[in-house]
């Protein structure tokens, strides 16, 4: 992918992220901080499905954000073909990894699963 | 109450220490400051004091220079900690009593304050610091390529430019991605693109759209700060992000 592409994604992602916790954020505050922690409160905002298609959202967002943000740190610590390719494959790698663990637990939580 | 001004001027007039950073490559395993007095008038120049040493106290100094203008970008090292010209520094302006040079940072050293240009002249190179078209002033009928005083104002203040360095030894990306293009390269780049004689636009921004390019620019604006020219790299910069992130066509 062409490098401008990239920074794209990384700009856009955060912008779009900054929206998404601020909505995060007021839902939050519809309840004091203790009640929102509460288990009972917690699995109920997963059952809901608007809210959970939101924390997905926020959670790919900022995973391909913060994983290509890695990149662009390890790619300016250290040169060299082979260590820039390992830093590439590895950042997508460890993209998708936790993609996909955060993905079970919303999902899990969501079809009553724990 | 000429006689007064003389005398305030006489003031000025005093010794000043200058400490150098020698470091010979080839020889030694690090940097070793040494110390000299030298003559300072309210009026001269860094470099006339490292000559000064050279003529009269230690001619083994490595120093580079030439126009003694802030015209042949050969003096860049580091003065009292910022990157500057020698040529184009007064030592009053410095405001202490101790006068410290060191060679530019993020470029390999020589000797003492002379360092190597190969990768800024491969850089600047890179971006193709040149009108990219393939018709030309020169043939017999040709005309000339006008330009209005408004399309000049794109980019004249870029084209100041006299590749001392300055701004690449101040970037903090330079200092640890050894292929980064620089701010140098980078402000060139947006030069020719903002030329509106040139044509070499697409080719120029696929240049620097890789991953060590123009994308790893942080914004810190070292560059425009130390800059003896007012080019503004870190302006040139983001007005070249705006054309690849289609702000600007
Ligand atoms: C939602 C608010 C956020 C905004 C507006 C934002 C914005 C940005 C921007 C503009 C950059 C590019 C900076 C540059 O090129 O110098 C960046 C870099 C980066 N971001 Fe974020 N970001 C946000 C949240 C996050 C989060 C939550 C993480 C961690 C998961 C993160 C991790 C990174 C990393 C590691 C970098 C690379 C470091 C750098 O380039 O300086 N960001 N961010
Ligand atoms: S942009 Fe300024 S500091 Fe950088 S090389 Fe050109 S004249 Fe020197
Ligand atoms: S000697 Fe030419 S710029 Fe200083």
């Amino acid at each position: 992918m062409r490098e401008s592409t990239i920074m794209k994604i990384h700009y856009g992602t955060a912008l779009a992220a900054v929206a998404l916790v601020a909505v995060h954020i007021l839902m939050r505050m519809t309840m004091n901080f203790a009640d929102s922690l509460e288990y009972e409160t917690v699995l109920a905002n997963y059952k809901f499905i608007p809210y959970a298609i939101m924390l997905e959202l926020i959670l790919v967002l900022l995973s391909i954000h913060g994983f290509n943000g890695l990149r662009v740190i390890l790619l300016e610590l250290k040169q060299g073909r082979t260590y820039e390719k390992a830093v590439s494959y590895g950042c997508l790698a460890a993209m998708f990894v936790l993609i996909a663990y955060g993905s079970r637990t919303i999902i899990m939580t969501n079809m009553g699963m724990v | 109450m000429a006689q007064v001004s003389d005398v305030a001027d006489n003031q000025y007039s005093r010794t000043k220490t200058l400490r150098i950073a020698r470091y010979n490559p080839e020889k030694d395993s690090e940097k070793q400051f040494m110390e000299f007095s030298v003559p300072v008038e309210k009026w001269t120049t860094v470099l006339e004091t490292i000559l000064n040493v050279k003529q009269h106290q230690d001619h083994s100094v490595g120093v580079r220079y030439s126009c003694r203008q802030a015209t042949c970008g050969s003096c860049g090292m580091i003065i009292n900690g910022k990157p500057r010209l020698a040529c184009f520094t007064k030592v009053s302006e410095l405001d202490s009593d101790v006068v410290t040079v060191e060679p530019m940072n993020n470029f390999p050293i020589i000797r003492d304050l002379a360092v190597k240009f190969e990768r800024l002249f491969d850089t600047h190179h890179k971006i193709k610091p040149y009108l990219d078209r393939d018709d030309t002033e020169l043939e017999s009928d040709a005309k000339e390529f006008l330009q209005s005083p408004e399309e000049l104002e794109q980019y004249i203040q870029f084209a100041n430019c006299i590749k001392c360095g300055l701004c690449n030894s101040a970037c903090p990306t330079m200092a640890t991605d050894s292929s980064f293009v620089g701010p140098q390269a980078l402000a060139q780049a947006y030069r020719y693109v903002a030329d509106s004689r040139d044509k070499g636009k697409d080719s120029r921004l696929k240049i620097i759209d890789e991953s060590h390019g123009i994308w790893r620019c942080h914004f810190a604006g070292s560059c425009s700060q130390v800059c003896p020219k007012g080019v503004d790299p870190a302006m040139g910069i983001q007005l070249l992000r705006g054309y690849m992130l289609g702000f600007k066509s």
